[in-house]
């Protein structure tokens, strides 16, 4: 028997891998009833829009997986990038659960740029640029721990359940980012320059984060969702703290135009994404349902 | 709090308890402390566990051997549940899950964070004494963060030169 049938055999019923895995039950508190007074489509859409944060940024981290600087860089952000896919795995899977699609891999492969609700700095490119990499790590775990330190609290169970696990896994992601930080800014001539640039780079996208979409304010009324713009003062905190250790300027530089007030959360992104979800999307597009 | 300690080990419980950790095959399911409750009716047995980390790649095979020993006592009706809360921790890795981590040389975890308010920043390693699982100096470095699974840092010996692993406390 090779190793494959053995693998297979394992899972008799449950045979896909990878897009796919044929596990529908991530948790079990995935299926939980909605809590009362909450509108099943907007906590499907609050869902989608953490969810996608998620797997959009862990996906761009996960394209440093064989590009890093040194191995060591290449597993911590391997790891990063699988604790943002896990947590994305959730959400997607409650956003399927309450009628957002079938499942969280239609919701992942399936879906067109406009349909995902992804903030923009989740979806910008690295471009090979470890500085840049690790400024949107910084302000995207930064302002992530401080959203999901708030949702401990909600009348959710999945987001509660999401937030808890992922208070743990999101601060030594910032942590991890941080010290990079400290050490490019605070380190060669070229280093910190290069951290400056990166840093002053993804400064304009990082207003839209704090941001109050029509679907969060319905939802932070209802005890359920965390509110975005609570997260400024943490984040500012962060860099507070952290900038004049690594002898960095904070960037002074306007924020990144909406479209009539649309952006990220309601499906209006930078050309960037499209790229992305077609080396994301591509393979399982092909192959639908495709099992090995 | 959690099952982890079930207080009627059932056959099923057993059998379930000793399936062994994918990824650090020294440790059983049960010693890990993912196993949180296992309920038995007849040849019915629903088995509950929790991951480690929202993306731990083990999950799956553990719930596939899960299913695998189980269907091979015996068992024809096998359902093995995933929960997320409350969120698994170091500190329920079992005495003898600490033990068989040092014996296979991997620096079992101290006690974890205890969290609540803002968690601050951390720019220096932890400062936390590691021993080494050889010689049991606690004169060690942290290497790297980050080792070859998720919950892992890699370490070394500044007195008797080992490299080793050390599961982070989480």
């Amino acid at each position: 028997m090779t190793v494959f049938d053995a693998l297979s055999d394992a899972r008799d019923e449950h045979g896909q891998w990878a897009f796919g895995t044929g596990i529908e039950d991530v948790a079990t508190e995935i299926t939980a009833p909605v809590p009362d007074g909450v509108d099943a489509a907007d906590l499907a859409e609050y869902c989608l829009m953490l969810g996608d944060d998620a797997l959009v940024c862990g996906h761009r981290i996960s394209e440093w997986v064989s590009n890093a600087p040194e191995l060591e860089e290449e597993v911590a952000l391997a790891n990063t990038a699988l604790d943002l896919i896990g947590q994305a795995r959730l959400l997607l899977s409650r956003a399927a659960h309450l009628g957002a699609g079938a499942d969280e891999d239609e919701l992942a492969f399936q879906r067109n740029e406009d349909r995902f609700r992804n903030v923009a700095l989740a979806e910008l490119t690295d471009d090979g640029d470890f500085g840049h990499a690790i400024a949107r790590l910084l302000l995207f775990s930064s302002w992530r721990l401080a959203l999901l330190q708030r949702l401990l609290g909600s009348r959710d169970p999945v987001l509660a359940a999401v937030a808890e696990k992922g208070v743990k896994e999101v601060a030594y992601h910032r942590d991890y980012a941080a010290r990079w930080t400290l050490r490019l800014g605070d380190g060669t001539e070229q280093s910190h320059r290069r951290m400056q640039a990166a840093l002053d780079t993804v400064w304009p996208y990082v207003e839209e984060l704090y941001r109050v979409s029509d679907v969060e304010e319905r939802l932070i009324a209802a005890g359920v969702a965390a509110n975005p713009a609570e997260t400024r003062a943490d984040v500012d905190a962060v860099l507070d703290e952290l900038l004049p250790q690594a002898t960095l300027t904070r960037p002074d530089r306007p924020p990144r135009g909406t479209v009539r007030g649309r952006a990220g959360r309601q499906g209006v992104h930078t050309e960037q994404l499209g790229h992305m979800l077609a080396v994301m999307q591509s393979l399982a597009r092909q192959h639908p349902g495709a099992k090995w | 709090m959690v099952n982890r300690t079930t207080p009627v080990r059932s056959r099923a419980w057993e059998i379930a308890a000793a399936v062994r950790d994918p990824e650090m095959p020294m440790l059983t399911l049960a010693d890990l402390g993912v196993l949180r409750d296992v309920t038995e009716d007849g040849d019915r047995v629903t088995v509950t566990i929790t991951p480690t980390y929202s993306g731990c790649p083990a999950l799956t095979e553990m719930r596939a051997d899960l299913q695998r020993s189980l269907t091979a006592a015996g068992y024809r009706d096998v359902e093995v549940r995933t929960v997320l809360s409350p969120a698994w921790s170091t500190d329920w890795i079992t005495e003898d899950g600490r033990r068989a981590l040092a014996e296979h040389g991997v620096a079992p975890p101290g006690p974890a964070p205890r969290r609540g308010g803002p968690v601050p920043l951390t720019l220096l390693p932890p400062s936390d004494v590691v021993r080494c699982p050889r010689c049991g100096s606690p004169a060690t470095e942290e290497t790297s963060r980050f080792g070859p699974t998720a919950c892992t840092a890699l370490r070394r010996c500044t007195a008797c030169r080992e490299p080793f692993q050390h599961m982070k406390e989480l």
